[in-house]
Order: structure tokens, then sequence, then C-alpha cells
């Protein structure tokens, strides 16, 4: 029941009180309340669940983890070979 | 897709479970607590490509199973009541309480809706101001921001007709429950990586320290899940307890603080009882005094409902990692996703649910 999945924020909007925004999930697109990520801006990918985006997506963390993850498996692959 | 795509790449996984069979050196067993962690290992075949030293078994994090029957049955009474519109998201609507499920009392004629989230439940409130509105909230950490919200929202814009029938829990309490029963075998564990998007992973600091074991969040994803695995393995070897996280594109120590504000300020901490476990203290949420105009529960009296569990099954040991699906009689037999008899067979994301899904039945 804890899954969430990332979206990018297309349109951000008010609704009855409530920052909303439209979230672009791989083409699908669906509404999501953004009242718990303050800080988002158009074009940031966010987690979603159930309707709420829990965190911001940390562009630069995800990069870091990327590249480690690719240095390994390439240093893997050199040892294999 | 971004951010989903690069942690399901075959060549990583590759370079991360060689990397587990070099340093591992003695036989582990690890829990990762989440449901849908499981129901991700068991989908990609994780626990069948790790050295046959790792021994995974799956946690209670699937608040669908966990649900007591009781509570159930409570939602069932409120659906069936004349003027209410009741409100649930999908995965709860198939659960069988002690005689129906939520399906079979909309085919009776019940107005049973699903949402996708809780605000749509409150927004169907605003539209139909002669009904009551109620939301089955049901949850860990994850999900209660947005159950929370609903409330506040519908108390911040005046609308009196939306409720929420709360059953909630939290996984902290649940791991003290696992670590400190004679009969735990867990060394180390996958802490949930959405649970702790919102928590943070603070909670866990003082359980990995009274239990010495190391506590990873990570994602759901099959290189989430390696790396996870890997640097729990690492911390195994080396005797270190402690929290790493793995998940720090979105895991942050804190959470979110926005989410959690909002969760302290509508609900409270309350002793909860699990299905399959029992009561754990401290491990759910009841509705705050403020908005306690907005607790079903009291709204509809239904508190006095309640329900045995059936002794059949074996759920309550697989949920605490003591047994696995297989070694349950009545599993594949009496006990089907069609015809379930426990928690975990209940839900999709449940383990016995995914080991028959997935045809785990001979390991």
């Amino acid at each position: 029941m804890c899954l969430a999945i990332p979206g990018k924020v297309l349109e951000m909007y008010e609704e009855a009180g409530l920052n909303m925004g439209k979230i672009d999930y791989n083409g699908t697109l669906n509404t999501c309340c953004l009242a718990y990520v303050p800080d988002v801006k158009l074009g940031d990918y966010v987690l979603v669940h159930a309707g709420f985006a829990l965190q911001t997506i940390n562009e630069e963390e995800a990069q870091d983890t990327f590249e480690a993850l690719q240095l390994l498996a390439d240093a893997m692959e050199k040892e294999e070979k | 897709m971004r951010y989903l795509s690069e942690y399901r790449d075959p060549k990583v996984a590759r370079a991360l479970i060689e990397k587990i069979k070099s340093t591992i050196t003695q036989p582990w067993t690890i829990m990762e607590i989440c449901g849908g962690q499981t129901h991700s290992i068991i989908r990609n075949g994780i626990d069948q490509l790790l050295p046959k030293e790792i021994e995974l078994v799956h946690g209670p994090g699937c608040p669908v199973c966990v649900t007591p029957l009781e509570m159930i049955d409570r939602a069932l009474a409120i659906a069936e009541k004349p003027n209410v519109i009741f409100t649930s998201f999908g995965d709860m609507l198939r659960v069988p309480g002690s005689h129906d499920d939520l399906f079979t009392v909309k085919s009776r004629g019940a107005d049973v809706r699903m949402v996708y989230s809780p605000l749509e439940s409150v927004k169907i409130a605003q539209e139909n101001p002669d009904k009551e509105v109620v939301f089955f909230a049901v949850g860990f950490e994850t999900t209660a921001p947005g159950n929370a919200m609903a409330i506040k929202h519908a108390y911040d814009n005046g609308i009196t007709n939306f409720s929420e029938i709360v059953s909630h829990v939290l996984v902290p309490p649940a791991m003290e429950v696992i670590l400190g029963s004679p009969d735990n075998r867990v060394q180390g564990f996958l802490a949930a990586g959405h649970v702790c998007t919102v928590q943070g992973w603070g909670e866990y600091v003082p359980i990995a320290e009274k239990y010495n074991v190391p506590i990873v969040p990570t994602g759901f994803e099959p290189v989430d899940l390696l790396e996870g695995i890997l640097c729990c393995i690492e911390k195994l070897e080396a005797s270190e307890n402690g929290i790493e996280n793995k998940y720090l594109r979105v895991v942050q120590e804190f959470g979110n603080p926005a989410a959690r504000a909002v969760v302290e300020d509508v609900f409270n901490k309350c002793d909860q009882k699990w299905r399959g476990i029992g009561n754990i203290p401290g491990s759910g949420f009841a509705i705050s005094e403020k908005y306690a105009a907005y607790d079903a529960t009291t709204k509809f009296d239904v508190g006095n409902i309640t329900a045995e569990e059936p002794e059949a099954c074996i759920s309550g040991l697989v949920l605490q990692g003591v047994k696995k699906p297989h070694e349950c009689e009545a599993f594949g037999k009496e006990c089907t996703p069609m015809h379930p008899l426990g928690a975990t067979m209940v839900s999709s994301e449940g383990a016995c649910a995914a080991y028959y899904k997935y045809q785990r039945r001979e390991l």
C-alpha cells in the first residue's frame, strides 16, 4: 500500500485553499496535492502516494547514487574480463 | 520512466549481486519490513539470485493484511447504513470481515466507492450535503499525511458530513515486538523507504542501538533493494549496528516536517490491534480531540463491534518472520487469494499472496 511513484510537476494551482498540481507520470496525467512540498517548482519531480506529493526528489542525490552504481557496474564488468 | 528505470538496470543489479557474493562469509537473516518491498523481491526473483547464505524474511508492513477483523466488520456496518456513502482505497474492498467484504455489501445496494485520494472523499461530501461520507483510513506512516489532511481540510472548510474510520499502524513499535521476541531470527532490517520519506530515520536510532542491529532505509526497485541488502551485509559482516540511509533521493533524517506537523495535529498515538499479531502498545493513531467530530467510529457508534481471528492460519508467525508462507499446511490448499484464511493471503502485498502468485511453493 505504501507504493509511491515519481512524476513531473506540469502545473500548479490552488483549489479550496490547498496547493495542487497536475503531474505527468511518464505520459499519464493526474492531479495531486502539493501541500506537503511547499518549496516545489514547476518541472520538479515529486514522489506521489495516494494523491499527495510526499517529497520533492533530490536530483543531486539521485545523480550521485546513479553515478556510483554505474562505476561499480563498470568495475565489476572489468573484473570479469 | 525517470527515477524508476535506472534502478531496474540489469547490469547494475548483476554487479551488486556479485559484490554481495564477494562480501558475505556466513549466513545472515534480513527482514524487509514493507509488503511492497516483499512483492518487488519476489516478482524480480531477488530472493533466488542472492547467495544461499542470505535469508530474506518478510515483515508485517502490509496495512491491508494487519487491519484487524473487527475494523472490517465496523466498516461494513457503517457502509450498510442508509444515507452513507462509504469510500475506500481499492485494496480494502475485497478484504473479508467475519461474514462479508465491501464488494458484497455494495452488490446488496450499499453506496461504496473507490477513491484514489482521501481528498476525493471530502469532495464527494461537499457534493452530497444530505449524505454522510465516510473514508476508511488505513495505512502506515506513508498514508497518514493524506488521511490527516482530509480531516483537516474538512474542518477548515466547515464540512461536517465527512468522517473517517481510522485503523492506522506504525512501523517502529512492530519492529520492537519482532526484535524482542524469544523466537526472533532477524539480524538486520531493510526499513520501508516511503515510511521513512514521511517520518525520517531518527526513530530507528534507539532501536538499532538497543537490539544491536543494522537498519537500512531503501527503495522499491531491484537496484534499490540490492543496494540495501549489500549495505546491510557489509554492516553485519563488520559487526556494526546503526542506520545507513540508502534511499537518499527521497529520505531525509527528519522526513517531511510539513507532513509530520499535520499528522501530529490530527492524530494521537494509541494502542493498536494488528491482525495476526495482537495488540501492540503505541502502534496506532486515534483522531485527536480537536477533530473528534470526524471520528466515524463514534459518529456511527460501532466501537462495540468486536471479532476474534480464526485460529486456522500461521499468519502471525509469517508477519514476524518466524515462518515462511509455504511452511503453512493450508498454503495453496484451503488458503488461496480467492479464499484467504488469514492476513497475509488477504492482500496482494501479503507475503503468502506474493508466494502464491509467483509460484514460490517448493522453496
